[in-house]
């Protein structure tokens, strides 16, 4: 992400205010890692993504996880950001229902792999899901509708989402799983390329056609409105045809470990 | 280009001058207010005793506060949120307290914009998630108000900051960076939907 990040500061024009931006999140991140300090105030949604035997205990890992979530907030490593919709009580202990949030899924293998992302509420508010066809955008129920549907959820986002980000997309499944996989995308390495070329030639085509708006950062105008795009397919209903949007922004936070079954670390995911 | 520098409490003058695009650096108080504090006021709430924000300065932030063993807060992680939430209350929240400046990101809309201008008020972008390098411009928390009915991030922090980044998206003379790149976008964008990749 700090390549891109650097390759972005590169395109941009001189003195522009774009390349100031990308100045600015250079330092930021700098100092962010030397300071061991959150790099966004909106430390977001805690997400866990684990990959474990079917012997693993879920609960216990939940129940630890979320004395980890509390302790790091003590730290102000994270924000306190789990609210009661209704009250609007805010105990500070970012664990209540739904937060923080878990994915589980068997693998067959005895390693573990716990995977984290911090995703902030900027970024979040302009995810969208599309249902096709849609009379606004003239977008069908095909690739060139998903591409009409995805480029206006750019469009939307401009200045809200904290661009330069990343994009994750997920065609077809339905409204709750496309939601979950369009931000799974974002476990992908940003340089990862899909095998299959339809895929891989629509992420490439995102891209381009979302840095030709002339966003930029932060909505500034300029040539970087997008480091990445990541997209997936899920089978549909007959009935249904969602495209799925998520936006990550330019703070992109993850980490992942693979555990072996002692509970050592034996790999980290992403450097 | 040159930088600006702002002091705070800023005249009504000086903050009519600046233009889009204008670099400036904040020196003085800031007011932390976002989505709560925002409702409150605009619902007809009270300023906590003692607090004036005539020539004042709001800003869009939710920051990460730690509170050390003297019971002294620190300010660890302080970029601008989303402003465009504010929107149904900014405008009258300007010309109830007298606020002559809005830090945030990502813009405001059409009525904040006619507010800025009526009331001689502008609207300063700092970098989104640029959080470390704006609470480094965080020279001390002066005061913290609503911390426990409305908890950390949605608190009312009175900041003393120097030197603290940021571009004038929205002017007092109704120009907006933000209404310009949104209609050149979506000129490309109809370009781009229009023709097939």
């Amino acid at each position: 992400m700090r390549n891109a990040l650097l390759l972005a500061r590169d395109c941009e024009a001189n003195d522009s205010l774009a390349a100031s931006v990308l100045e600015t999140i250079h330092r930021n991140i700098d100092l962010a890692c030397s300071r061991t300090r959150p790099i966004c105030q909106d430390t977001g949604s805690v997400l866990f993504y684990v990959t474990a035997p079917s012997s693993f205990d879920r609960t216990a890992f939940k129940k630890l996880a979320g004395r980890c979530v509390t302790a790091a907030t003590a730290k102000g490593w994270l924000r306190p950001n789990s609210v009661d919709p209704i009250t609007g009580r805010n105990d500070g202990t970012n664990v209540g229902p739904g937060t923080p949030t878990f994915y589980f899924e068997d693998g067959p293998d005895p390693a573990i792999t716990i995977k984290l992302m911090l995703k902030g509420g900027g970024c979040e508010n302009v995810g969208a899901q599309y249902s096709l066809p849609d009379a606004r955008l003239g977008a069908d129920r095909n690739l060139d509708g998903c591409r009409k549907a995805v480029l206006d959820a750019v469009f939307q986002a401009q200045g809200k989402g904290c661009a330069p980000g990343v994009l994750g997309i997920c065609i077809g499944g339905d409204r709750a799983t496309g939601y979950e996989h369009s931000k799974i995308q974002f476990l992908r390495r940003l340089d990862d390329t899909k095998p299959d070329p339809t895929l891989r030639a629509f992420e490439e085509d995102i891209l381009r056609s979302a840095n030709a708006l002339g966003i930029g950062p932060m909505g500034f105008g300029g040539k970087t409105t997008l480091l990445a795009a990541k997209a997936c397919t899920l089978n549909r209903l007959p009935a249904s045809y969602f495209v799925t949007v998520s936006y990550m922004c330019w703070a992109f936070r993850r980490q992942g470990v693979v555990l072996d079954q002692s509970g050592h670390i034996t790999q980290w995911l992403y450097s | 280009m040159r930088t600006k520098p702002l002091q705070t409490p800023l005249s009504e003058e000086r903050v009519r001058e600046l233009r889009v695009g204008d670099r400036v650096v904040i020196t003085g108080v800031v007011f932390t207010a976002r989505d709560t504090v925002h409702k409150y006021l605009a619902a007809g709430g009270d300023l906590p005793g003692g607090v004036d924000l005539r020539g004042g300065v709001i800003y869009h932030c939710g920051p990460v506060a730690v509170r050390g063993n003297d019971g002294r807060w620190q300010i660890v992680a302080a970029g601008p949120t989303t402003s465009y939430r504010e929107e149904p209350y900014q405008a009258e929240i300007i010309r109830k307290f007298g606020l002559r400046a809005v830090i945030g990101k990502g813009g405001m809309g059409g009525k904040t914009l006619e507010a800025l201008k009526q009331h001689g008020c502008v609207y300063l972008h700092a970098v989104g998630g640029a959080a470390q390098v704006l609470a480094e411009c965080v020279t001390a928390v002066q005061d913290v108000w609503f911390l426990d009915e409305f908890g950390a991030p949605e608190a009312m922090w009175k900041l003393a900051v120097a030197d603290f980044p940021a571009v004038v998206t929205m002017d007092a003379t109704g120009n907006s960076l933000h209404e310009l790149v949104r209609a050149s976008s979506q000129t490309e964008l109809a370009r781009a939907l229009s023709g097939s990749p």
